[in-house]
């Protein structure tokens, strides 16, 4: 077995990040031709609490991000303490991201009756591609939270080195950065008239 | 447990090559079989078989095969040899063992994702096939999979229930396979590059194994996606590929909004690029054979490397060529043709190069060489029938035919194929350190050569005559009265042509135990992987041929002089 270049890691990264750049813009692809194609299009979400809430996830992925950064930069000044407490409140950042979404899918499955099959407003793409969009992107969340919570310890263990964090860091910028279009895409696109 | 790390679950690029390689070998050997099966009802659609019975219970009750069989069997074929074939035995195979080896890396960049992305395919291979076994038994919507019938379930036909889901379950994980590839091969080649191996210093095949990997990096992304949906669509109820009002098995269904063209954009956008997937490796292959049995430079060695990159960049603006009769607008289909016939140039400027290459050379004719020489031939064959289909006017007519299936089966089956048997010959001696039998070989490559061209030239006579493709039984058609003797030539022409095959096959088990003892490098080549030596330095490009005042007519790539 052989030695892996920690730059070749990040290279490889941002390949895996192109591949699903390619993955989501075909979700969206098939979000706004649902869109055209059906000009009934419902927009059904309130300012509160529905925006809001997509408001309070947007700011606390953007925190994570931030706090993100910071582990990074501790563990460039060899501060591997410090990197783990900002790796555990992106962690937790993520965790809350992941509560508040469940909240909002629970409130449109429920109360508004919104299925992947069928909704209310006769429209049934609408449930199906925010289900679809904003699933897929949990699912980036959940592995992200993985991802670091395994980042996390090894720093804390004295493993790992400053490239393994920074590429982890690319990993969750990523996901941060698809949360940037599908929150105007699918939230403020469709906020009630 | 030794055994298992380095024999299963090994990361040594080379086992995986190899394992790969076997793969491919089982999933063509029954993609045969499939075809042979096929074949043979084509010509006798009546015939009883016992053991048809026997192995589809109720797909050919009493040994009679229904129209549903011969369309499970046709998307087995075609998957399994698109996908577990196609895509992997060249570069996943080939690529894997031979581009470290020729850029003089002690690896590829990631041995433990290398090991993970062939283990996934395994897994795809083994769900794929799961799908024979399964209530309704295999899908029925071919390799492409359309909806609305294949996002509807059961209702659609016996395989279109759990046997669909199988099927898209199986390619989804091959993409995820691909892409770890993908990832792996990019990394590789940037990355891993021993001292002085400049990127326009590496032999074509490694360009071609790079290119490929960067458009299966953008093109199974979709396919995955596409798949993801397709799969909700049958189980959550969703309706992205089903439009309100469609009526199946006389049901009203009960989905709205979507629409089936999307899954042909969808499909397609994967779906052309895979088709470069498939033969840009052995257009690599190709390259550094004719160069090393002409005993010349590669024509146009710069040439080479844009053309490839230029077919990679038009491959992902061509798809809608496929769709020319899905009610697109001329316009679209206008553009669309434009791009298409556009791929002829950089295709142009290979061939040309090709024939540069052994023009005036010192040919020898082994059996890589004949095989690299009759890939040329059937890649024009099979390419200027492609001029006929990319131009909406006569592709109206000629769509849905065996036209189609001939040209695909030409210029991405057989080209293919010619590419691997040219690799397997090539580097046989390198990959078990023994030499395979010649004279056998020469006489796989003139029967395979003529058996290609008795299958699939008949093809397109049938397809000009309107033969439809995917049609189990002609009896009905009155119009094809007489192609009955087209078919049984193909046909016979095909059981020929697989029976052919046997004599590689026992050419190439024989050679791994018993045949003679190679030498380090038999061809006289000058790439890395004949001179093992740990991380070489490299000083020139990658063809050095017919050097005057060279102590041999070769100078390798890693030689001071």
């Amino acid at each position: 077995m052989t030695h892996v270049h920690t730059q070749s890691k990040q290279l490889g990264m941002w390949l895996f990040l192109i591949s699903d750049t390619l993955t989501f813009s075909t979700f969206l692809v098939c979000y706004a031709y649902a869109r055209l194609a059906n000009p009934n299009w419902p927009t059904p979400f309130e300012f509160s609490p529905g925006v809001l809430t997509a408001m309070l996830m947007t700011l606390i992925l953007l925190t994570s991000s931030l706090t993100m950064v910071f582990a990074v930069q501790s563990m460039r000044d060899g501060e591997r303490p410090v990197a783990t407490r900002w790796l555990a409140a992106t962690i937790l950042c993520g965790i809350a991201f992941i509560v508040l979404h469940a909240t909002e899918w629970r409130h449109l499955w429920q109360i508004e009756k919104v299925a992947t099959s069928g909704n209310p407003w006769g429209v049934p793409l609408f449930g199906a591609t925010f289900f679809a969009l904003t699933g897929l992107h949990m699912l980036h969340v959940a592995g992200g939270v993985i991802y670091l919570s395994v980042i996390a310890i090894a720093v804390a263990r004295g493993k790992f080195s400053t490239e393994d964090v920074e590429t982890s860091g690319l990993y969750w910028h990523f996901v941060d950065l698809v949360w940037m279009f599908i929150f105007p895409l699918v939230y403020l696109m469709s906020v009630k008239a | 447990m030794t055994w298992l790390r380095t024999h299963v679950f090994s990361t040594d690029h080379k086992v995986i090559g190899k394992q790969y390689i076997s793969l491919a070998f089982f999933s063509v050997a029954l993609g045969i079989m499939l075809s042979l099966i096929m074949r043979f009802h084509l010509i006798r659609p009546d015939a009883k078989i016992g053991w048809f019975a026997l192995l589809w219970p109720t797909g050919a009750t009493g040994g009679i095969m229904t129209p549903e069989l011969y369309l499970s069997l046709m998307t087995i074929h075609g998957t399994l040899m698109v996908f577990f074939v196609l895509t992997t035995a060249p570069q996943g195979g080939f690529g894997n063992y031979f581009l470290p080896l020729q850029i003089g890396a002690p690896d590829m960049a990631f041995p433990v994702l290398n090991m993970l992305s062939f283990w996934t395919t395994f897994l795809a291979l083994l769900t794929l096939l799961a799908a024979f076994f399964v209530e309704g038994g295999a899908p029925l919507g071919g390799w492409t999979a359309y909806p609305p019938l294949s996002a509807l379930g059961q209702i659609a036909g016996p395989g279109q229930g759990l046997g669909m889901d199988c099927w898209i379950v199986s390619i989804a994980l091959f993409s995820i396979a691909s892409l770890m590839g993908a990832i792996n091969f990019i990394t590789t080649v940037l990355d891993m590059r021993t001292q002085g191996m400049d990127l326009m210093r590496m032999p074509l095949t490694c360009w071609g194994w790079f290119i490929t990997a960067i458009i299966s990096l953008l093109a199974f992304g979709v396919l995955l996606a596409a798949g993801l949906l397709l799969l909700m669509d049958r189980n959550l109820g969703t309706s992205f590929f089903l439009p309100a009002g469609l009526v199946v098995s006389d049901q009203l269904q009960n989905h709205s909004g979507g629409s089936p063209i999307l899954w042909q954009h969808l499909f397609w956008f994967f779906g052309h690029p895979e088709v470069y997937i498939a033969i840009l490796p052995g257009m690599g292959i190709v390259s550094t054979v004719l160069s090393v049995f002409s005993r010349k430079p590669i024509f146009g060695y710069k040439a080479m490397v844009f053309a490839m990159f230029a077919i990679a960049l038009l491959g992902f603006l061509v798809w809608g060529h496929h769709m020319f009769i899905s009610g697109m607008s001329p316009y679209s289909a206008m553009t669309f043709s434009v791009l298409t016939l556009a791929v002829g140039v950089p295709s142009a400027i290979k061939t040309f190069n090709w024939l540069g290459t052994i023009w005036g050379g010192d040919l020898h004719f082994t059996p890589a060489m004949l095989f690299a020489l009759g890939f040329v031939s059937v890649f024009v064959s099979g390419g200027l029938t492609g001029l006929f289909l990319g131009q909406p006017a006569i592709d109206l007519y000629f769509h849905d035919t065996y036209f189609v299936v001939g040209h695909f089966h030409m210029i991405m089956g057989v080209a293919a194929i010619f590419a691997m048997f040219s690799a397997m010959y090539y580097w046989f001696p390198k990959m078990h350190g023994r030499m395979m039998n010649a004279p056998l070989g020469h006489v796989h490559f003139y029967l395979t050569f003529l058996g290609v061209y008795a299958i699939f030239i008949p093809m397109h006579f049938l397809g000009i005559m309107g033969a439809p493709r995917r049609y189990s039984d002609f009896k009905e058609l009155e119009f094809l009265a007489d192609a009955g003797v087209l078919q049984k030539f193909t046909t016979h022409s095909a059981y020929f042509t697989a029976a052919v095959q046997l004599i590689f096959f026992g050419n190439y088990f024989y050679a791994k135990r018993r045949g003679p003892a190679a030498e380090v490098n038999p061809w006289r080549a000058t790439t890395l992987e004949w001179q093992p030596s740990s991380r070489p330095e490299v000083h020139r490009g990658p063809d050095v041929y017919s050097l005057p005042g060279a102590r041999e007519d070769f100078v390798m790539q890693q030689d001071k002089k």
